[in-house]
């Protein structure tokens, strides 16, 4: 499976991940929370190939295939695919033609049978399908942008921040749905999320980053007994009165 | 008088809408204006020259070579130049075209010298039909006439039912993405390139057959092809033929009415009224993006 070994990522000379190792255990769902700029998003960017001459330092591994390096589009014949945060769905194709350009490496009969899959687990996309999807609300997109990458059927599923912007209704929708892909199919699933509550509660393993590095790592019951994860995460707080001054000291540790 | 000017009109338009189609390809996915195109199609009519002339090859064997040829040098382009830029913005791309154009040019003027040549063409501009009253039309404009829309009705099916059709407006709209789904941006650029120079090169062959093979020859139509893409909006493929007859009629109109001499200064009007009025061309039917 997926293997992140140690990788460091710059953005010219600003250094956004601080060695980074991850492993995705197969057919789970592993959550990675952090505050914004954390270096989420540039995480999957990295493992996708799509920064230039990106990681610097470190090397990322499929089974026994080196990936850091390759072309974004080998990556994903590999059989990764990258759901990015904001959609980022064809603004001028129907939804059906980009669920189509999700099949796009594949052939057309297998197709046929993945759109049926895709239109089963959101019968919305199907009523639109002639619709051009700029002109879908931004649930819908997020749905299509997630039909899309099923489309690849993809081994590994990378999900950047699913439930942005998202009424608390669609997002029960959204994880119930990649809870069910994940659990029929046993697609690997590296999710990222800003809403720990609805990540926490439905993966099997989790990260937690904060400025470029890991600070955290435990199942969901573990994370959600910490009391860091618990204050800032959760905004659960713990003891009445926690002094200003101790507080910033808790946060400093994890630099 | 009136009837005979706007058939002629149409039949010149639609040379500029063959142009204005391979400009409007080639912005479609990249946002580049290729300053290059005239060129390339000059630069492909001159090997049609050298096959029908030189080699003595027919009719359907030489443009089926050149076309060919001009798909590969649409293709190379892009993959030696256009391709090598770092970071690139749409203006230095534009000056990478800028700077192709000067090449092509001097490649044919030194391969080929700058004197006129006698381009043969199957169909004559000299037989004509009679469309009813005085009007008339040449066999050659009936051509003309025949291969843009022809061009047209098949770019319209690529684009709207095929996979590599689609996965090209996919590429323009978001190339990121579109790397995200398996397809191969690079392959789907000289793919671009490729075809819009095989349209342009159609374009030179039916010019160089109403007038003389020069270096020159494509000049005057690249700015009516840009000037009928403009018209048309740029990025519709429906907007740039018309736009392409449009200023057709409307150069002829003026010509016949108004001055032959101040012909030549319409395409330049056009351009410069559209961007004042409707700067998005008139059959521009852009997507307006949700705020
Ligand atoms: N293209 C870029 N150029 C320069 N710096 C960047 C670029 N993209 C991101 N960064 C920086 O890298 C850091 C990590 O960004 P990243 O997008 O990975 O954060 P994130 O964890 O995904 O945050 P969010 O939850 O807000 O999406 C940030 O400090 C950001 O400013
Ligand atoms: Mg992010």
């Amino acid at each position: 499976m997926l293997q992140v070994k140690n990788i460091e990522t710059l953005y010219g000379l600003v250094m956004a991940l601080r060695g980074v190792s991850l492993e995705l255990p197969e057919n789970k769902i592993t959550a990675i929370l952090g505050s914004n700029g954390a270096g989420k998003s540039t995480l999957c960017k990295t493992i996708m190939g799509m920064l230039d001459d990106q990681p610097d330092k470190g090397t990322i591994w499929l089974d026994e295939t080196r990936i850091d390096k390759k072309d974004t589009e080998d990556i994903v014949n590999l059989g990764l695919a990258y759901v990015p945060e904001g959609r980022e769905v064809f603004e001028e194709l129907t939804v059906l033609e980009n669920l189509q350009m999700g099949a796009y490496t594949r052939k057309t009969s297998q197709a046929k049978d993945d759109l049926k899959r895709v239109y089963e687990l959101f019968p919305r996309l199907k009523e639109r399908q002639k619709q051009l999807a700029g002109h879908l609300s931004g649930g819908e997109q997020q749905m299509l942008a997630i039909g899309r990458a099923l489309m690849m059927r993809p081994r590994i599923m990378l999900l950047d921040e699913p439930s942005l912007g998202l009424s608390p209704l669609l997002v029960k929708e959204i994880f119930g749905t990649i809870q069910r892909v994940n659990a029929e199919y046993g697609t690997t699933m590296l999710l990222v999320e800003q809403n720990a509550a609805m990540a926490l509660k439905n993966c099997h393993y989790g990260y937690v980053m904060e400025n470029g590095r890991f600070v955290l790592a435990g199942t969901p019951e573990e994370l959600m007994a910490d009391e860091d994860v618990r204050e800032f995460y959760l905004g659960i707080r713990s003891e009445v009165s926690v002094k200003g001054y101790q507080r910033y000291k808790r946060k400093k540790r994890w630099r | 008088m009136l009837g005979q000017l706007i058939t002629s009109g149409i039949a010149i338009g639609a040379t500029y809408a063959l142009m204005a189609l391979a400009m409007v390809i080639i912005y479609k996915t990249s946002e580049v204006l290729n300053f290059a195109q005239g060129d390339m199609a000059m630069l492909s009519a001159f090997v049609a020259y050298m096959c029908l002339s030189t080699y003595g090859l027919g009719f359907a064997m030489s443009f089926t070579l050149a076309l060919a040829f001009a798909f590969a040098l649409g293709a190379f382009l892009e993959f030696a130049f256009l391709r090598r830029a770092k970071e690139p913005n749409v203006l230095g791309l534009i000056i990478i075209t800028l700077g192709l154009e000067m090449m092509l040019y001097g490649l044919a003027s030194w391969r080929w010298g700058s004197d006129q040549k006698d381009f043969p063409f199957p169909v004559s501009d000299f037989d004509v039909y009679q469309l009813g009253g005085d009007v008339v039309i040449s066999q050659l404009n009936l051509v003309t006439l025949g291969v843009a829309c022809a061009l047209m009705i098949l770019l319209f099916v690529f684009f709207r039912y095929t996979k590599v059709g689609v996965a090209m407006k996919a590429t323009q709209q978001n190339q990121q993405a579109a790397r995200l789904m398996g397809i191969r941006v690079g392959r789907i650029m000289m793919l671009t390139w490729g075809m819009s120079s095989v349209v342009g090169a159609c374009a030179a062959f039916l010019i160089a057959s109403t007038d003389t093979l020069d270096p020159n020859l494509m000049w005057t139509p690249q700015l009516k092809g840009f000037s009928a893409a403009v018209l048309g909006g740029m990025t519709s493929l429906v907007g740039a033929v018309l736009g392409g007859f449009i200023l057709g009629v409307v150069e002829n109109l003026f010509g016949g009415y108004v001055s032959v001499e101040f012909k030549a200064v319409v395409a330049f009007a056009v351009i410069v009224l559209i961007l004042c009025v409707k700067p998005s061309g008139l059959f521009a039917k852009h997507y307006v993006r949700k705020v």
